[in-house]
């Protein structure tokens, strides 16, 4: 099995996507014969063509207006905003148009085959612009679908799955990781589920629950705290929304403890609504409360990033707090 | 360097100016020097038709909302010619991303008075499922996109819609109406300048109807109307007069030609003039004169079509009688069975919000439905379909 990074996994699930299907096409800033921003795209157009894989003009809303109209007519749209801090000029398309369409139009029309990929989370000396985790805005929005990846082999698996789910879907790509992240990775075509949490270490006194770059994060938290002797259950939700609500109770059920960690800030982050689902589902078998670790509730850093993020450390220091509980 | 001043000097877009396209005249009378176009008798009648009719149904539904009957409603009146004569100029599966204000598109394709009726009341036959307000229609078989409120998103999106025709190859086009203030949306300027950038085969039809809701074209843009935008993304563009069928008609013809013939799209600014109020919500009293509104009133788009072709002895006045008595009657009746039609089962609350319905969503109309067993007087509609899954189920078990 060949080792990919990340961004060559994505590369290698786009250049499936499209060989499989003429009909998926693959647009955004610089995403052309430049390849993107980060060479997610690299070769797409040489290979497929002009008509199939494009730069557009620099405008967000007008990306996603496209996107929408382009599914909606029956093209596999996957579009690239080049950062997930810049989605917000195309809010209104997402959130008021790609989430409803299906609802609102009583299935007559849907814009299923609408794929958004786009980089997102810090640790790349960003700062404000170039850092932010905005998951949780769109996970407030029924009808879309929420995915995070958190290495190469699940980002290949789970882009194909976005790709060729009925549901529009936003895929978040942890940019730190682009890079950083290398793996084994089939050459082949593989899809994983959406809609599926894994298990990604079992344990048995406390549950940690993440997604994307922070599930390294956590597992070298879960590492410290092997040597204390606390043994952790690990848990990549991989899809947010909707999110697999069965495996993180079952688990807790068992542990009777729980930590959420995100980058984004802690106040209205998903870790909040992870913690509301569970205290009902597992209110009498926990043990201590549930705990979150976030980034603050400020703006993202940049010389203080390192002390701004949720690192391991904050991690290891939250399991021991509720163990000891 | 070529074309290079030594002295600076500004150009406002003054320099040039825009023609308006018309053929007919407010009497109905072609123009001196203005050809006849190609509109065939039969063609005619039946852009006429859908005209008519488009005005009697919105008469008749804004009496509703005022009965109480209705929950909100809007007119078309006034702009009956912008749009029932740019759909004409169309092929029927060409595709319609519209505004909210163009119910004559769907009339001209078929939509029916009853179609009309069910989404109108949303009751358990709108195709809708009764989730949206009155005249956001729909009709995928009459290639019509649903409508949402949200001003504009519209137009980028038939960018991409008809970009999708353009791959397709089957000679297909896209139009999107939208109105003056919307197009002071950021929505419109990314859609005109990505279609013309990847030579997308659709046509931007901006209905320059004078008002966003109270606010008048003058507080809307400073430039001379929509129509000279296109100059800034080097894309064909026309103004027609909007209350005059014939020249919508022909404008539109020869924009989709450009549209799919050449892959250019086409931008048309149809002058018109909003009769009615914004809404039946809306109070125009607040900020127009009547003598204004009596001004474009003697330009009325339906009068003129009617004189042209009652000169053409293409329609008499028994012929209008007879017709405008029928179609008063049908939307009458029709009415009155749409508003006794049962409401969408309480089920469909959760359907569609993804392809399939998902546990989560399952889990929280089960609590509903519990909590609505213990309030039902309290939540009637919910509590009726709810009594209708029972007697189904009862019936089943026995």
């Amino acid at each position: 099995m060949p080792t990919m990074n990340m961004l060559q996994a994505i590369n290698s699930a786009l250049d499936i996507a499209m060989a499989d299907n003429e009909k998926v096409i693959c647009f955004g800033e610089d995403v052309g014969v430049f390849g993107g921003v980060f060479r997610a795209t690299s070769h797409l157009q040489e290979k497929y063509g002009k008509a199939r894989c494009f730069n557009t003009p620099l405008v967000e809303q007008g990306i996603i207006g496209f996107a929408n109209g382009l599914a909606a007519q029956g093209s596999v749209a996957v579009a690239e905003i080049q950062f997930a801090d810049y989605i917000f000029p195309a809010f209104d398309q997402i959130v008021n148009e790609t989430a409803k369409f299906r609802y609102r139009s009583g299935n007559l029309f849907n814009v299923g085959g609408l794929t958004i990929r786009t980089p997102y989370g810090g640790g790349i000396a960003g700062g404000l612009y170039h850092s932010q985790s905005p998951e949780a805005y769109f996970t407030h929005t029924p009808g879309l679908k929420v995915v995070v990846p958190r290495d190469p082999y699940q980002a290949k698996g789970l882009l194909l799955g976005a790709i060729r789910d009925p549901d529009p879907v936003l895929f978040l790509e942890p940019k730190r990781l682009y890079r950083a992240a290398t793996g084994e990775v089939p050459k082949e075509d593989y899809v994983l589920p959406l809609g599926t949490a894994e298990v990604v270490q079992e344990g048995r006194d406390i549950t940690l629950v993440g997604w994307g770059a922070q599930m390294e994060v956590i597992l070298n938290a879960a590492r410290l705290a092997e040597e204390q002797d606390i043994s952790c259950e690990v848990i990549d939700l991989r899809t947010l929304l909707p999110w697999d609500v069965d495996c993180v109770s079952n688990s807790v059920l068992k542990t009777g403890r729980l930590i959420v960690s995100h980058e984004a800030p802690l106040t209205g982050g998903f870790a909040g609504e992870i913690a509301a689902t569970i205290q009902e589902r597992c209110f009498l078998y926990l043990e201590s409360p549930i705990a979150r670790v976030t980034g603050l509730d400020t703006p993202f850093p940049l010389i203080l990033e390192k002390e701004y993020l949720p690192d391991h450390l904050k991690i290891f220091e939250a399991i021991r707090a509720s163990v000891t509980f | 360097m070529a074309n290079t001043i030594f002295t600076p000097s500004f150009m406002t877009g003054d320099e040039v100016s825009i023609p308006t396209f018309a053929l007919l005249d407010p009497s109905g009378a072609l123009y001196d020097g203005a050809q006849e176009p190609a509109l065939e008798r039969d063609h005619a009648r039946r852009l006429y038709h859908a005209m008519l009719a488009t005005r009697l149904l919105d008469e008749r539904m804004m009496a509703a909302q005022r009965q109480g009957r209705l929950s909100f409603y809007m007119q078309s009146t006034g702009e009956e010619a912008a749009v029932v004569g740019a759909t004409a100029a169309l092929h029927d599966d060409d595709m319609i991303m519209a505004q909210y204000r163009e119910q004559g598109a769907l009339m001209y394709r078929g939509f029916g008075i009853e179609a009309f009726m069910n989404q109108l009341f949303g009751n358990a036959l709108d195709d809708g499922k009764g989730r949206q307000m009155p005249i956001h229609y729909g009709s995928q078989a009459l290639h019509y996109m649903t409508i949402s409120s949200p001003l504009a998103t519209q137009i980028p999106q038939a960018t991409g819609y008809a970009y999708g025709q353009k791959l397709a190859g089957k000679g297909k086009c896209t139009l999107t109406f939208f109105g003056e203030g919307a197009a002071s949306e950021g929505d419109f300027h990314a859609a005109l300048n990505m279609a013309s950038v990847h030579r997308v085969p659709v046509i931007f039809f901006c209905r320059n109807n004078g008002y966003a809701i109270s606010t008048p074209a003058v507080e809307q843009f400073a430039a001379d109307g929509i129509a000279p935008r296109a100059f800034g993304y080097r894309m064909h563009v026309i103004r027609v007069d909007g209350n005059d069928v014939l020249a919508v008609w022909e404008a539109t013809r020869a924009a989709r030609k450009l549209a799919v013939e050449h892959n250019q799209p086409v931008l048309i600014e149809a002058m018109s003039y909003r009769l009615a109020a914004h809404s039946s919500s809306d109070d125009p009293s607040g900020y127009r004169s009547k003598k204004e509104e009596e001004t474009w009133r003697s330009k009325d788009p339906i009068a003129r079509m009617k004189a042209w072709m009652m000169a053409k002895q293409w329609w008499s006045e028994d012929e209008e009688s007879a017709e405008q008595e029928r179609l008063r009657s049908d939307i009458l009746a029709t009415m009155k069975r749409a508003e006794k039609q049962p409401p969408p089962p309480l089920e469909s609350l959760i359907e569609d919000v993804y392809a399939e319905v998902t546990p989560a969503l399952r889990h929280q109309l089960d609590e509903l439905k519990a909590h609505i067993r213990c309030y039902p007087d309290a939540y009637p509609r919910g509590a009726a379909s709810l009594d209708a899954v029972k007697l189904a189920n009862d019936a089943q078990a026995e």
